[in-house]
């Protein structure tokens, strides 16, 4: 082979390799998915709200435990970015909402399969740095002079509750900053940026190293049932059935009821 | 004339359209989405209006706040001798492979209420920058600066040294000589940085929802604002994103047109 035919079969070879890299780059997703999906178990790709993320790594553990061979993966986020995620069509085998609202996303746009059920409700506390230095004892107290707080953007469940509660409580609050989650809201008052934040009490004893949860009433009027639902487009639909139901079993609720959560 | 004519050789070509495929259909994708029927309605909103103003002042001053420091910076990393040069200039890119929600957290540490500095700045003059204007032109200027320091630098460093000896030569103090010589000298280049440095301040997002957070006319810029509108609307979302698009096109057109013809 002279120098030059050399020369030009190593060029193609080089831009056929790129072709082939940019396709295996766009098939990925659906590719190693199918590769795994089709064993028994195989890969879960579970989108879950950001409360979720303590009790469902643990649940993912456990059912990982009950189920060799099977592996889950988790995308915690803002319910409402995972569910515009998955009408848009992330590949995603399960999806559990911190509001049945975000659900509804989902399911109006035909990507549930079969109806989602509740598995958690959820309540906001205010949470306060560790050993509560303002002494903020209720909603009220959030509004004195000093006070910064964080409340999650109305567009995210944990926003939209606080809202509720807030105007339940006929409590005026501006708060510093609108977080984009839960998490978010909390990380502001780890920091010791803000005073308080209104988060899930769940979130706040995840924390409880450094931040304290200062119970309210007015919780009572904005409480969050959390669904979960196995999504139609599943790239693992017998992984995704399996994880559902596994968390609604005893033992994955008894995780859930000790993050916190109350039973629906 | 071209010294070697002929084919293009397609090992160049179809990376190279692939390459511009890769860049030019997100675009695309946005103008093609774009809910052009709700556009005036959607653009009038007063939310898309307060975020769009904001993020064009906050990233105006941010750089103003990066030609401040960051052109006497690369004057120092180009004309002055100095021990621990190389890694002086290494740590002023460090911003540029940071994540920035890193660099927020960062200057958190520094700046919070309980930073190393930020705790002073409260008790002493009552100053407190996370969740205020302020805070977005710090978070931005962090993330934006480098890119001015390299610009200006390069220029610096590929600008002829006669012209600065020939005015010590004649009586000027260096001072004079940075002024009157070394700024007119590098005017292009400085305003290609400051063009690159005030892009990246008006898309800058993980440093300022980190530093400053979000809220609507305060700390709320477009970036954070098409985030949040992702959440729920992404109809807003297309037409937050597509209005931050055009600007951003129009004014590196009309700077590039105005002032680096030749840079």
């Amino acid at each position: 082979m002279s120098a030059r035919s050399m020369r030009t079969a190593v060029a193609v070879l080089v831009a056929a390799g790129m072709v082939a890299a940019g396709l295996a780059l766009a098939g990925c997703g659906a590719g190693d998915d199918q590769a795994t999906g089709g064993t028994e178990g195989g890969r879960v790709t579970v989108f879950a709200a950001a409360s979720l993320t303590e009790s469902f790594t643990r649940i993912g553990k456990d059912f990982e435990a009950a189920n060799p061979g099977s592996s889950v993966t988790f995308n915690f986020a803002g319910s409402s970015a995972l569910a515009n995620q998955i009408t848009q069509g992330a590949p995603a085998d399960v999806f559990a909402s911190a509001a049945p609202a975000n659900m509804t996303t989902v399911t109006e746009a035909g990507n549930a399969d079969g109806t989602p059920s509740t598995f958690a409700r959820n309540q906001l506390v205010i949470a306060v740095p560790r050993g509560n230095p303002k002494g903020v004892a209720s909603l009220t107290d959030l509004t004195g002079p000093g006070v910064k707080v964080a409340l999650c953007a109305s567009q995210v469940p944990c926003g939209a509750a606080a809202r509720t509660a807030l105007d339940a409580a006929g409590v005026a609050l501006t708060p510093v900053t609108l977080e984009q989650d839960v998490k978010g809201a909390l990380a502001k008052v780890k920091l010791g940026e803000v005073d308080a934040a209104l988060v899930y009490r769940t979130d706040a004893r995840a924390a409880s190293a450094e931040v304290t949860g200062v119970e309210f009433p007015e919780s009572a009027r904005a409480v969050n049932d959390y669904p979960i639902v196995a999504l139609k487009d599943a790239p693992n639909p017998t992984g995704a059935r399996a994880f559902v139901a596994y968390v609604r079993s005893a033992p994955a609720q008894a995780v859930l009821a000790e993050a916190g959560f109350q039973a629906p | 004339m071209p010294r070697r004519r002929g084919r293009v050789p397609a090992a160049l070509l179809i990376p190279a359209g692939l390459g511009l495929l890769f860049l030019v259909l997100p675009l695309a994708g946005l103008l093609i989405r774009a809910p052009w029927t709700t556009l005036p309605q959607r653009l009038t909103e007063p939310g898309a209006l307060t975020a769009l103003r904001l993020s064009v002042q906050t990233a105006t001053l941010a750089t103003a706040l990066c030609l401040l420091l960051g052109v006497p910076l690369a004057w120092v990393l180009a004309r002055v001798e100095f021990p621990g040069r190389r890694l002086v200039r290494a740590l002023v890119t460090v911003p540029l492979v940071l994540p920035p929600v890193v660099g927020g957290v960062a200057l958190l540490l520094v700046f919070g209420r309980r930073g190393l500095l930020g705790g002073w700045l409260d008790a002493t003059f009552g100053l407190t920058l996370p969740f205020t204007t302020a805070g977005v032109v710090l978070a931005e200027s962090f993330v934006a600066m480098p890119f001015l320091v390299i610009a200006v630098e390069g220029a610096l460093r590929a600008a002829d040294h006669r012209y600065e000896e020939a005015a010590a030569t004649l009586g000027a103090s260096r001072w004079t000589t940075f002024t009157h010589v070394t700024l007119p000298l590098v005017a292009p280049g400085l305003a290609a940085g400051a063009v690159l440095c005030w892009a990246r301040a008006l898309g800058e997002f993980g440093a300022t929802i980190t530093f400053a957070g979000n809220y609507p006319g305060r700390t709320q810029t477009m970036p954070l604002a098409v985030y949040l509108a992702l959440e729920t609307d992404l109809e807003s979302a297309i037409v937050l994103s597509l209005v931050l698009l055009v600007v951003s096109v129009g004014i590196l057109v009309a700077l590039r047109d105005r002032w680096m013809t030749n840079a």
